[in-house]
């Protein structure tokens, strides 16, 4: 609880300072046996105060993770350089691994300087620099985190990617909905577009530069794409009936999605490039939800065909569907893990829970308990699966690790969030 | 009651019918014949079913035609019997309108997944129109959209939020 405490402060004195929605962590259900960590106060080289506190938001970040205890309070010493560093009390201390560094401004950047000790081995496992923009220093410690994550797991870490989602305020009878990007800790959220009236589903581009989504700005789904960077936006599919679920191709050339338009939805591609449609499922049944295979050779979706909805599978080129879910009378919303091989959704009957289906075995293993878990999202690095769910009555995300042993709530300051999405790696 | 009313109906239908078929007459003799039309009994019925489709009994409170909700079962969308008389109203007020528009929307409640709620507000919006057009609407007269679960009415956890948000709203966009 102590640990806790400390590492929430620095996010709610952020939130204090920008005075705007923002998500803040908490960790429901942490795993015994993460590994201990030591992150020592990065020193500031330059006047004044430094613009971020890169050591903060590196502690915040792999105490998110749920793989670490991170020590903040009492070390031993305060080492900000590799000629510093003894291993003797690190490891009196309990500690496994320490960082070091240190952050001096240049010009209009900052360069960051930081060192990984394993503190067991009494060896420097190695040393960065990292130079950003001084407004930027935020991503800059996310770079870091990424690179600490990554040398101590072997894993690459997902810092730095990005959450788009979907924020709803109401006042009175009217709402406010508006689609946000945030960092992956809920910071710098910002806004691409707001509405009066419902907007849904927002997905990443593969190269992560834009978004789609479903708006009922002209009171009828529609789906657009939209430039994070620029703001751009496009409509792409307004046909008769629903325009929903888009979901984007590995490779970038077709949005696979649920369009109602010759009778009841069903899967189709869209070629971007040329506009040319494809019909992918034909069924009188509701047909939505699909998600591409890492490879992009296969198109998962949802469809109550047999009566009541499950997931399918059906070959990018067309074919016969085949049943992948077997366990509940409700399966939806598939996510795929980025290796291609588990699928993570919503599992219904006694509630709505998350559940992962590794599809080598066949073998299904429910991740959250209890509550209205749902839209759950695959982070880039496949550690942990992001989702919406109700906490106190308010539209809440979780995350929870691939195993469903880690588990923590991103509670929005305002209003309702829901519906998030995890950008590629960039 | 609803006899009565379809009998009404055909009334209007055939006392129109009747005034294009007879030959041209001249004003007095139009005058005279209005003067009948207005004592005959069965005229007198047609005028009041006339009223009955006129735009202002969209505001009638006792009017079937000022009901405008249609709820479900969860996850069904088949149009429960209690809804049908209304319904059979609305379809014969289209009917009695051919200007009128009527756009349907479709809800859900907020369980499931959110996309697949899209299909089956959508779906239960399709039934209500099936029952509009086999009491004579026109389909050129009924727009179909489905808002799934995004546009709740209740904001509850339970049965009762639930229910209410189960529903397909009809929303006049042309009433004549």
């Amino acid at each position: 609880m102590r640990r806790l405490i400390h590492w929430m402060l620095p996010v709610l004195l952020l939130w204090a300072a920008q005075a705007q929605a923002q998500l803040e962590v908490t960790v429901t259900e942490g795993v015994s046996g993460a590994i201990p960590v030591a992150v020592a106060p990065f020193a500031w080289e330059g006047d004044g105060r430094p613009p971020e506190d890169v050591d903060d938001i590196l502690a915040a970040n792999l105490t998110r993770s749920g793989l670490f205890n991170v020590e903040r309070d009492g070390l031993p010493q305060a080492p900000t350089g590799p000629a510093d560093f003894l291993a003797q009390p690190w490891a009196e201390a309990g500690m496994e691994y320490l960082v070091v560094g240190s952050k001096r401004p240049a010009g209009d950047r900052v360069i960051v300087q930081f060192h990984l000790f394993d503190v067991l081995a009494e060896e420097r496992l190695g040393g960065w620099r990292v130079a950003v923009p001084a407004d930027r220093l935020r991503r800059g410690a996310h770079q870091v985190s990424d690179i600490i994550y990554e040398a101590i797991t072997g894993d690459p870490g997902a810092f730095s990617a990005r959450i788009a989602f979907v924020n709803v305020q109401r006042d009175g009878d009217d709402s406010l909905f508006r689609l946000q990007v945030a960092d992956s800790d809920g910071a710098n959220p910002h806004t691409l577009f707001r509405s009066r009236l419902p907007i849904m589903s927002p997905e990443w581009s593969p190269d992560g530069s834009e978004l789609v989504y479903v708006s009922f700005e002209n009171r009828r789904s529609e789906v657009y794409r939209q430039d994070v960077a620029t703001g751009e936006r496009t409509r792409v599919a307004s046909f008769r009936g629903i325009n929903s679920a888009p979901a984007w191709s590995p490779d970038g050339r077709y949005l696979a999605l649920s369009l109602s338009r010759d009778g009841t939805p069903n899967i189709y591609l869209m070629e971007l490039a040329t506009g040319d449609m494809r019909q992918l499922t034909r069924s009188n049944a509701i047909e939505t939800e699909p998600a591409w295979s890492p490879d992009g050779e296969t198109v998962y979706f949802t469809s109550d065909r047999a009566g009541a909805p499950q997931i399918y599978a059906v070959p990018r080129e067309g074919g016969n569907p085949r049943r992948l879910t077997f366990e509940s009378g409700y399966a939806g919303a598939a996510t795929v893990s980025p290796d291609g091989r588990s699928l993570v959704y919503v599992h219904g009957g006694g509630g709505f829970r998350l559940a992962r289906l590794d599809l080598d075995d066949r073998r299904v293993t429910l991740l959250t308990e209890g509550g209205g878990a749902e839209s759950p999202s695959f982070a880039p690095n496949g550690s942990m699966i992001i989702y919406a769910m109700t906490h106190g009555g308010q539209g809440v995300l979780g995350s929870v690790s691939r195993d469903g042993q880690v588990h923590q709530r991103l509670a929005g300051s305002e209003g309702d969030v829901r519906e998030p999405a995890w950008s590629p790696l960039n | 009651m609803n006899n009565l009313f379809r009998w009404a109906f055909a009334a209007v239908v055939m006392a129109s019918l009747a005034a294009c078929a007879s030959p041209t007459r001249d004003a007095e003799d139009a005058e005279r014949a209005a003067e009948a039309d207005r004592t005959a009994d069965a005229d007198t019925r047609a005028m009041e079913a006339d009223a009955r489709y006129d735009a202002a009994a969209l505001d009638d409170p006792d009017s079937l035609l000022s009901e405008r909700l249609v709820y479900f079962a969860f996850d069904r969308d088949e149009v429960k019997p209690e809804f049908m008389d209304m319904l059979e109203e609305h379809a014969a007020y289209l009917a009695a309108n051919p200007g009128a528009e009527l756009r349907l929307e479709g809800h859900t409640d907020e369980r499931g997944t959110r996309e697949y709620n899209l299909g089956l507000g959508e779906r239960r919006a399709k039934a209500v129109e099936r029952v509009l057009t086999l009491n004579g609407a026109s389909s050129d007269q009924v727009e179909i959209i489905s808002y799934g679960e995004e546009m709740p009415v209740a904001f509850g956890q339970n049965e009762e939020a639930w229910a209410e948000n189960r529903r397909v709203e009809l929303v006049y966009e042309s009433r004549q």
